[in-house]
């Protein structure tokens, strides 16, 4: 295959066109990080003003299943920069296997988010009408879950989105769509993923581990 | 030169590390400083991700750049407003403290 037919006629040659790609992703990652930075700023707020309601509420949830989630998503970006590894060496089998397991990863992770969920759904916890929590910050708690659900949520949306990134990315890997002078989409879906890793690495401190 | 793929298996160990360690550490009553710590830790755990696995330690000079900005400008948000929430009761104490004075003056 010819490998400049993956150059659109705008670039030099396939590095600049990779450099300007990388930019443009940066750019967007940037954007997700003012995305996801207001809500955190909006969540240390009310942590501010309610310390005590936030500790009771994240002693509500699961720590076990957080922690795991937490190992798994880790495990998935390692599989992820090993899978950009790989495309860059042209690596084709190696790459739909670690697409896969990435994908695979993701699924589980969702999975076990969603036993949370329904875990709190339960118990009667969620904080919409049948909210029914019986503590001594009720209305603290219920501010401090739905700050939860919204962070997770958020979060979940985008594994969702990722995992179909990553769906279509091993459709095309197995087509060998991908060189070793051409595996941009490979580095940006990977660039996405790791975003999602990093905003959990600080979801999860901030919503299962308050310590009061 | 170590190959990518010890790097990578390397900064996995570590974020593994980091993540028992923040546990742990949560189980400790440390006061305020248990906050900081998770924190920390975090911000170690999010960096080698952005840095070794995110690949910016290969990247342009410009890539560096607006990377750092999104996180820059993320810091002057909650630098700004924290600024305002956590001085609030200073400003009215400070105020209360200075009337009380002009009052006490006043009166002598």
């Amino acid at each position: 295959m010819n490998i400049h037919t993956n150059l659109a006629e705008q670039f030099e040659d396939l590095p600049q066109q990779h450099d300007a790609g990388s930019i443009g992703m940066w750019v967007f990652l940037s954007t997700e990080i003012m995305f996801f930075g207001g809500i955190f700023v909006a969540y240390t707020i009310f942590r501010i003003l309610y310390p005590a309601a936030f500790a009771e509420g994240s002693r509500l949830l699961d720590l076990p299943r957080g922690t795991i989630n937490t190992a798994i998503l880790l495990t998935s970006s390692f599989t992820m920069a090993s899978a950009v590894h790989a495309a860059s060496k042209g690596k084709r089998k190696k790459l739909v296997v670690l697409l896969l397991v990435t994908m695979a990863l993701g699924t589980i992770f969702l999975a076990i988010k969603g036993s949370e969920y329904i875990h709190i759904f339960d118990d009667r916890l969620f904080p919409g009408s049948g909210f029914a929590y019986a503590g001594a910050h009720t209305s603290g708690v219920r501010l401090f879950l739905w700050m939860y659900f919204l962070l997770t949520a958020l979060h979940a949306l985008h594994m969702i989105i990722g995992i179909i990134i990553l769906g279509v990315l091993t459709y095309k890997s197995n087509l060998d769509k991908y060189t070793t002078g051409y595996y941009s989409p490979v580095e940006f879906g990977g660039l996405y993923w790791h975003f999602i890793d990093v905003v959990w690495i600080f979801l999860f401190p901030l919503l299962y581990l308050i310590h009061q | 030169m170590r190959k990518p793929e010890q790097t990578y298996f390397l900064i996995y160990g570590l974020l593994l590390i980091l993540l028992a360690a923040t546990v742990w550490l949560a189980q400790i009553d440390l006061g305020r400083w248990n906050a900081v710590a998770a924190l920390l830790i975090a911000g170690m755990k999010a960096s080698l991700v952005v840095i070794y696995f995110m690949h910016v330690r290969e990247r342009s000079g410009l890539t560096k750049l607006i990377a750092f900005a999104g996180f820059f400008w993320l810091s002057i948000l909650i630098a700004l407003t924290l600024s305002d929430f956590l001085t609030r009761n200073w400003l009215a104490s400070s105020l209360l403290f200075g009337f009380n004075l002009g009052f006490r003056f006043l009166r002598i």
